[in-house]
């Protein structure tokens, strides 16, 4: 026995010297990683004192913080602290003056003059100068920049097609700097909610330097990434954290209470709500859907509405839905009180219209309290809704028999949140109408472009607002919009669209915007079930934060008790 | 042995090629493309995308153009983290991976040797009993489930050890331990039946007849021939671990290549599609190389041809 024990140990002893041989391969490749790792230890570090450093995560390792480049959310997050737009938006959600303190518009809206505030600079202390504005507007619209937001913005701005199209230079565009303070715009075309652009991210100045000395790769390094923002980038570890520190030279540099905050790029909801229990992260936007039920009521966890809607597309191609009541009684089949509550567990809200609340009306107030003279386009009564939906599809003709269907529907959806869940809901909902309905799953990069090209029968669909004019959301539909998904093609509605754009006059712009949700609506162009809200976790440490209805969160000014 | 390692290296070559050229035709033929989104962007915006990475040229002239810059070692700009290359991206989470998968190469060995030895040598007993159970479970958990409760348990509820990032020693812990158990496990197994194998050789009955002591037949003789099916598997297993684990990363917010190999497909990230796959099979068909040369070693009577 003894022997045998003197033998195990040996074995022990022996193998422990064979795998140090076994993994002789690994070797250089592990003290390669040394590098890696000697820089995290610093990062510790760097938190480790007495700085004030407040731990957020608001998605995982964003794709570009350059801000012609970015089209996403939580990249547009980020870029809120690094970079200041001329114009930004407060707490309230209403336009404030960013690095322009004033500004002023003439009286057709066709040139708009902004002020730049008294000694603006760079966060490596040079001076930001108007004409860096203008650098980078023509750097959004230039062909070779390939910004995927930049019609979205500078779209009115005059001879932006021409550049955009390789057409003309980019010195063409109608951007001009007639001295180091001040910034002209030329339109082509009255915009009426121009303000919102010039408060878009995309428009963030660019140091002109850096971007010419590094190209693209300006964005990626510290040590390049210039920025006049709130704060500045001093450290990035890709698919791990983003450290940003306080920005000495920002001009509201007194009102930073924080030393910095650190962007944890946490990509798995689980890992992130782990990290906030451990108490590693103050602040998540990733919380595990299955957590909600044990969530509600507590007062970390918060659900706030964001500019959004979750609707479905019936291809108004496709022979069953060229009818529009038989959209409309789809439509109404759905009850989107056990959709939004049960079925979603209360992290969205069930819609009753296309455009949802926040939505800001160009004659004053908000879109979704005047639409419809304050009633809701589809009733909030589900079981009157059924009924209708019965009736009107045995008026286009069907038998409307759960028992019998006679109509066949395939519905696409990607497996992401709550679509699967969603999907097998409209199953048994549209069983009721004689409907047999298949679900057709597809990986996310095949879906998109398959629905828009229509090639699919029903599918879901959703959208964010970029700004708070109603016109980011209801032009959706518009015949010739590149996300016309649903290809729907109504004259009444393009023309009310029309209308909205070409006028510069908010009450006749108000109605015209709202006509349209009306033929929309009344038509059933696309099936809205639930508007999205945010939902995260936030610790109650942290003061002086807010969220808004672009499902942005503002830390700037945020303070940690 | 030259001979033999250039042929190698020009079969290594062709397999390479092969693999790239598979890859390469058969990503494109998948539907969908690096710049879809829910918000689609104009077409002007998109084809200003396409014509900056040459993705508008006919795709036999994009491989062409691919085939010529690899030759250079340049795998070309990631087509959705714009201002990285892929060449950046590889060799900067590519140490990160290996790092963590190597400790728990090292860690799976020196765990799965010594217990398939001692479950061998005791063959039938207790002891035996328990680790083949414990090998078993090793096998049958997959490493999402170990990683959830290890984070759930240690990191959550217990708080001995933190959940994000990489920071410090204690931060490698329970992904090295979910990186290694299923081969630890395996190991086990593997050595265990093999090591039985060989005691039941001939050669080692005549050992012990000839009154050679159970160490020297042990270490001697047994333990080197019962290695080999271990250095069969564990150089493929090592390409494998070293460049990362999709599942671990993600769940322990690793920053290592893992990652990269799924994300990549799911973008549709052509460049880096390109690059992470030639990267493992370079490295795949590196360490079969090393495998045949280990063999040699071990055992003198393999040729190598």
């Amino acid at each position: 026995m003894k022997k045998q024990a003197t033998l195990i140990a040996i074995i022990l002893v022996l193998c422990l010297v064979f795998s140090a041989c076994g993994s002789t391969a690994a070797t250089p490749a592990a003290s390669d990683a040394g590098s890696s790792s000697s820089s995290a230890p610093a990062a510790a570090g760097s938190d480790a004192p007495a700085a004030k450093i407040l731990t957020v995560q608001v998605g995982p390792n964003p794709e570009t913080l350059d801000p012609a480049l970015n089209s996403a959310v939580d990249g547009g997050n980020m870029l809120l602290h690094l970079d200041e737009c001329l114009l930004t938006v407060d707490q309230n959600g209403a336009i404030a003056p960013g690095a322009a303190e004033t500004w002023e518009v003439t009286d057709d809206g066709l040139t708009w003059t902004f002020h730049l505030r008294d000694g603006l600079k760079w966060s490596d202390g040079s001076d930001l100068k108007a004409s860096d504005f203008v650098y980078s507007w023509q750097r959004v619209a230039n062909p070779a920049t390939a910004a995927p937001y930049a019609d979205t913005v500078l779209w009115p701005v005059v001879n932006f097609n021409a550049v955009f199209d390789g057409e003309k230079d980019p010195s063409e565009l109608g951007v001009s700097a007639p001295d180091d303070q001040t910034f002209v715009v030329e339109l082509s075309a009255a915009c009426p909610y121009f303000e919102s652009l010039a408060a878009f991210a995309t428009l963030s100045p660019v140091n002109p330097a850096t971007v010419e000395a590094n190209g693209d790769a300006w964005a990626v390094a510290p040590e390049t990434y210039v920025s006049n923002g709130p704060f500045m980038i001093t450290e990035w570890v890709p698919g791990s954290y983003i450290l940003t520190m306080a920005n000495p030279n920002y001009w509201n540099a007194d009102a930073i209470k924080l030393d910095g905050i650190k962007w944890l790029l946490i990509e798995d909801s689980n890992a992130s709500y782990s990290a906030y229990q451990t108490g590693e992260a103050l602040f998540i936007k990733d919380v595990p859907t299955e957590e909600i039920p044990s969530l509600l009521g507590n007062s970390e966890f918060h659900v706030d509405p964001i500019l959004g809607t979750y609707y479905l597309n019936l291809n108004c191609t496709v022979d069953l839905f060229k009818d529009a009541n038989v959209r409309k009684a789809l439509s109404l089949a759905i009850d989107r009180e056990y959709v939004a509550n049960t079925l979603m567990q209360g992290t969205y809200l069930p819609a009753y219209n296309f455009m949802g609340p926040g939505w800001a009306d160009p004659a004053g107030g908000d879109f979704f309290e005047n639409a419809n003279n304050g009633e809701t386009y589809i009733s909030e009564d589900y079981e009157a809704n059924l009924a209708e939906a019965k009736e009107l599809m045995k008026a286009a003709g069907y038998n409307c028999d759960p028992e019998n269907p006679d109509v066949q529907l395939t519905y696409s959806t990607n497996d992401s949140g709550y679509h699967k869940v969603v999907a097998e809901y409209l199953q048994q909902a549209w069983k009721e109408l004689g409907i047999d309905v298949d679900v057709e799953i597809v990986e996310w990069a095949s879906f998109t472009p398959m629905r828009r090209a229509g090639d699919y029968q029903a599918a879901r669909n959703g959208w964010v607002g970029d700004y708070s004019d109603p016109s980011n959301m209801i032009e959706l539909l518009y015949s010739s919009n590149g996300n016309n998904d649903g290809k729907y093609n109504n004259p009444d509605f393009d023309a009310a669209i029309d209308v909205s754009r070409s006028t510069m006059d908010v009450n006749e712009r108000s109605k015209a915007l709202h006509e349209a949700e009306d033929i929309l609506m009344e038509t059933a162009g696309c099936v809205p079930v639930a508007y999205y809200t945010d939902f995260y976790m936030q610790s109650a440490k942290i003061t002086g934060m807010w969220h808004s209805a672009y499902g942005y969160w503002y830390f700037m000014f945020a303070d940690i008790a | 042995m030259a001979k033999y390692i250039i042929k190698r290296l020009l079969l290594a070559v062709i397999t390479v090629f092969v693999v790239a050229t598979l890859t390469f035709f058969l990503m494109n033929a998948v539907p969908g493309g690096p710049y879809e989104a829910e918000k689609s962007i104009s077409p002007t915006a998109k084809a200003a995308l396409e014509a900056k990475f040459g993705l508008d040229q006919p795709l036999f002239k994009q491989y062409l153009t691919y085939l010529k810059n690899i030759l250079h070692g340049d795998f070309g700009p990631s087509l959705k983290q714009r201002g990285r290359n892929v060449n950046d991206i590889i060799m900067t989470k590519f140490p990160v991976s290996a790092k963590i998968g190597g400790i728990s190469v090292a860690v799976a060995l020196i765990v799965g040797i010594p217990l398939g030895c001692i479950s061998a040598l005791n063959r039938g007993k207790a002891s035996d009993s328990t680790i083949i159970v414990l090998a078993t479970i090793g096998i049958a958990v997959p490493s999402f489930v170990v990683c959830s409760l290890s984070m759930y348990l240690f990191g959550v509820k217990l708080r001995w050890l933190p959940t994000v990032g990489l920071t410090t020693w204690k931060n490698y812990i329970m992904p090295v331990f979910a990186l290694s158990f299923y081969p630890s496990a395996y190991i086990t197994r593997l050595m265990r039946s093999s090591m039985l194998d060989v005691l039941g050789q001939d050669y080692m009955r005549t050992a012990r007849a000839k009154g050679v002591s159970q160490f020297v037949s042990l270490f001697k003789h047994a333990l080197r021939n019962a290695i080999l099916p271990i250095v069969t598997y564990v150089g493929p297993m090592m390409a494998y671990t070293l460049t990362g684990s999709f599942i671990i990363e993600k769940v322990f917010t690793i920053p290592g290549l893992g990652g990269e190999f799924v994300s990549s497909i799911q973008n549709r990230d052509y460049m880096m599609i390109m690059g992470t796959t030639i990267f493992l099979a370079t490295l795949m068909v590196f360490m079969t190389f090393i495998v045949d040369i280990v063999y040699k070693i071990i055992d003198p009577r393999i040729n190598l041809k």
